[in-house]
């Protein structure tokens, strides 16, 4: 709390406004939800969005904060998501009380996707730019690729592991979790809105405490200039580990809030191009703006379906809009004519400027 | 007196236009994407059907839509909500089985009834008694095709050759495995191969050849099949094929040498060469509309429609009913019901909503399926 009160007065207030903006969105969701005002196509879309959004703010954390380029979140939201679902069933009969569930089962999605990014980022982070980029590209997908190929049963003997082919060979009452190439299956669907919620609370207060604190100014400095970060005695490749390792926990959180809303789950949903989709949430919001970050997750994700009337143009229509915003948004005479209608902003906007 | 008869049928076709509101009935499918050829085929099929059964003008009629889940459980959930929204009374589930699973389940908990075209893994159904299926689950097809092999008495010694990282071609071999060995067939050869190697069969082959196969079954689509059956005439090995579902569509397969087919062995609902008056018609009428012959998902989609026209003719259900009131008539209806369709005669569901109808077995002469009995 003291950190917070010591903060320069925009950046306080920018983080409440993105608390404010969070919660009154939830209180207003799960309103309209509760009294049925809401279509069932948004009511499905929640938990999705939740999960979208904390995938969003942690590739921030990585993209925007610490400046490096990462292709490969996607693997580590489907580490956490088979993780994670895995820990869910194995506990279904211990735990019936499903909140408690849903909370290991994410913390034991988070602890494994941390490990998987503790483990990629060790050799991936002494990289840097392009070749950091092209780098994380390939591990995600061969995070994809063996759990392509991995199978987990239970039975009264224990866990059994096998790659390749299902060679676990399960006792009689066994149950095989994760098959493969056909993923997981009868999952009991427990993920929900409001737990959806606190962890995108739990994630953006994660993120801004990490972003304004010791390690905060160490990634801004990095990002700014490694040598001169260097030359002051930071350690690059711990700090930069750092951002990579909660990035990676706060996505497998994500990854298996994502699956326990479906009953099946592969893990071939978790490919490259979700890695990408994610990305243009941070690149849309602004790298380094939570706000926008969660923001162009719920319309990116809320897009496609609300273009479902244009049937087969569906697609090209979501593209053009995409342009569309890069481009408006970038456009100076666009953003001069928005700050001469509204007076007060343009105050602002040069304070701001002043202010960095 | 002709003016009076006029009048009467105005007055008839108003009463029939104000009395039989349309059914709405939703799916989803993959319109785009890599599986986009399976979703448009099992929905030309159903849209014929649909506007079949409503240019006849009986009681039931039916209003068709069908959203894009691109062949992934996420979009499939949100096409299947978004159906939801429109009000879909009836389902007619999704065409590939991933999705399936994911909508199946969204199926059970707001008690609409679904029937799948072609969704064939077992956990579509398993568990949810409002979901029922077209198609044969997989592992059925396997046990079906080892005893068809035994009382045909076609070989004893079987080899097999399987794609391992997919789920249709895994559930049949299992189960062909499984029950081979009690109909005293012995499989000499059991062989993968996976995506990405799946060019160069000459391993699999050789092992089949080298341990004395008499018979492959071959339980995969056709595109890899066309291959393994040009590698064997190139070897100068000819033993007896044999396929399944996935092997229809190989005849009409560009730039496959149709003789290379010759008197390969397949157990499949639906012949497009059939000459089921009913059968005929579809598929003239589905060559003219929309060019190509159809495959065995055109045929399940205009079977599902056709089916659920005879479950709520039965069941007197009426358009204005909800969702829910409509299930368990369905239910009652698909569980007691006999349908005769293109996909096959006798068809019955059992309560878990698995399939019960004869396999053709068909053999290719001359270019051409011809029935085996």
């Amino acid at each position: 709390m003291r950190r917070l009160i010591n903060l320069k007065r925009v950046e306080a207030r920018r983080i409440y406004l993105t608390y404010f903006v969070v919660i009154a969105a939830y209180v207003i969701c799960q309103t309209m939800s509760s009294t049925k005002m809401m279509s069932s196509s948004m009511r499905g879309m929640l938990v999705p969005i939740c999960a979208y959004m904390v995938m969003a703010v942690s590739l921030n954390l990585v993209v925007g904060i610490s400046g490096e380029l990462s292709l490969g979140h996607a693997g580590f939201m489907s580490v956490g998501a088979f993780s994670g679902v895995a820990t869910a069933i194995l506990l279904q009969n211990l735990l019936p009380f499903a909140p408690v569930r849903l909370a290991i089962a994410m913390i034991s999605g988070a602890v494994f996707a941390a490990l998987a990014g503790f483990l990629i980022g060790i050799p991936v982070l002494r990289l840097k730019g392009d070749y950091l980029a092209i780098v994380t590209l390939a591990f995600g997908e061969i995070i994809k690729s063996i759990l392509n190929n991995f199978y987990l049963g239970v039975d009264s003997a224990g866990l059994h592991f096998s790659m390749l082919s299902d060679t676990t060979r399960l006792l009689p009452g066994g149950q095989l979790i994760i098959r493969g190439p056909m993923g997981i299956s009868r999952i009991m669907k427990i993920a929900t809105f409001p737990a959806g919620f606190i962890l995108v609370m739990i994630a953006l207060a994660i993120v801004f405490n990490l972003v304004n604190s010791r390690f905060g100014r160490g990634f801004m400095a990095i990002r700014d200039d490694r040598i001169a970060a260097e030359s002051i005695g930071l350690d690059v490749t711990k700090f930069k580990l750092t951002a990579f390792v909660m990035s990676a926990a706060l996505a497998g959180a994500a990854g298996c809030l994502f699956s326990l809303n479906y009953s099946t789950i592969v893990a071939n949903k978790f490919d490259f191009n979700t890695s990408i989709l994610i990305l243009v949430f941070v690149v849309l919001g602004g790298q380094g703006n939570m706000l926008g970050s969660i923001i162009a997750a719920a319309a990116l994700t809320i897009l496609p379906e609300k273009l479902r009337e244009f049937s087969d143009y569906r697609m090209l229509l979501y593209a053009v809009i995409l342009i569309m915003t890069m481009l408006i948004t970038n456009n100076d005479n666009i953003k001069a004519f928005f700050q001469n209608i509204l007076p007060g902003s343009k105050a602002k906007f040069q304070k701001e400027e002043s202010d960095a | 007196m002709k003016k009076i008869f006029v009048c009467t049928a105005l007055v008839l076709a108003l009463a029939g236009s104000a009395f039989g509101a349309p059914f709405k009935l939703g799916g989803t499918a993959p319109l785009t994407g890599g599986a986009a050829i399976y979703g448009m085929a099992a929905r030309n099929g159903a849209q014929i059907a649909v506007d079949e059964i409503n240019a006849a003008g009986g009681d039931i009629t039916f209003e068709l839509r069908y959203e894009d889940d691109t062949h992934d459980a996420e979009k499939a959930v949100n096409a299947y909500n978004a159906l939801k929204d429109w009000g879909m009374q009836v389902s007619l589930g999704s065409v590939t089985s991933k999705p399936c699973e994911a909508t199946a389940a969204e199926n059970f908990a707001d008690r609409i009834f679904a029937l799948t075209p072609s969704a064939s893994s077992a956990a579509v159904t398993e568990g949810k008694d409002n979901v029922f299926q077209m198609c044969f689950v997989d592992p059925n097809q396997g046990s079906a095709s080892a005893q068809y092999i035994a009382e045909k008495k076609l070989a004893t010694k079987v080899a097999v050759i399987w794609k391992n990282d997919d789920v249709y071609s895994k559930g049949i071999r299992d189960t062909f495995i499984e029950k081979a060995p009690t109909l005293g067939l012995e499989i000499v050869s059991d062989m993968t191969f996976a995506d990405g190697n799946d060019t160069d069969f000459s391993v699999q082959l050789t092992d089949a050849q080298t341990k004395g196969a008499e018979l492959v079954f071959l339980p995969m689509y056709y595109q890899p099949a066309s291959l393994i059956l040009a590698q064997a005439q190139g070897m100068g090995y000819a033993p007896k094929w044999f396929g399944v579902d996935g092997m229809d569509g190989i005849l009409t397969m560009e730039g496959f040498d149709k003789s290379l087919a010759e008197g390969v062995m397949l157990l499949t609902p639906f012949n497009a060469d059939s000459t089921d008056p009913k059968t005929v018609a579809f598929v003239a009428e589905y060559k003219k509309r929309f060019n190509e012959v159809p495959n065995q998902f055109a045929a399940d989609g205009y079977d599902c429609v056709y089916a659920f026209k005879q479950a709520l003719e039965n069941a007197k259900a009426n358009p204005d009913q909800d969702a829910d009131e409509i299930c368990p008539l369905l239910i009652e209806q698909f569980t007691t019901m006999v349908f005769n369709g293109v996909t096959g005669e006798n068809v019955r569901w059992s309560a878990n909503g698995e399939v019960t109808k004869d396999p053709k077995g068909m053999v290719i002469q001359n270019g051409a399926y011809v029935g085996l009995d």
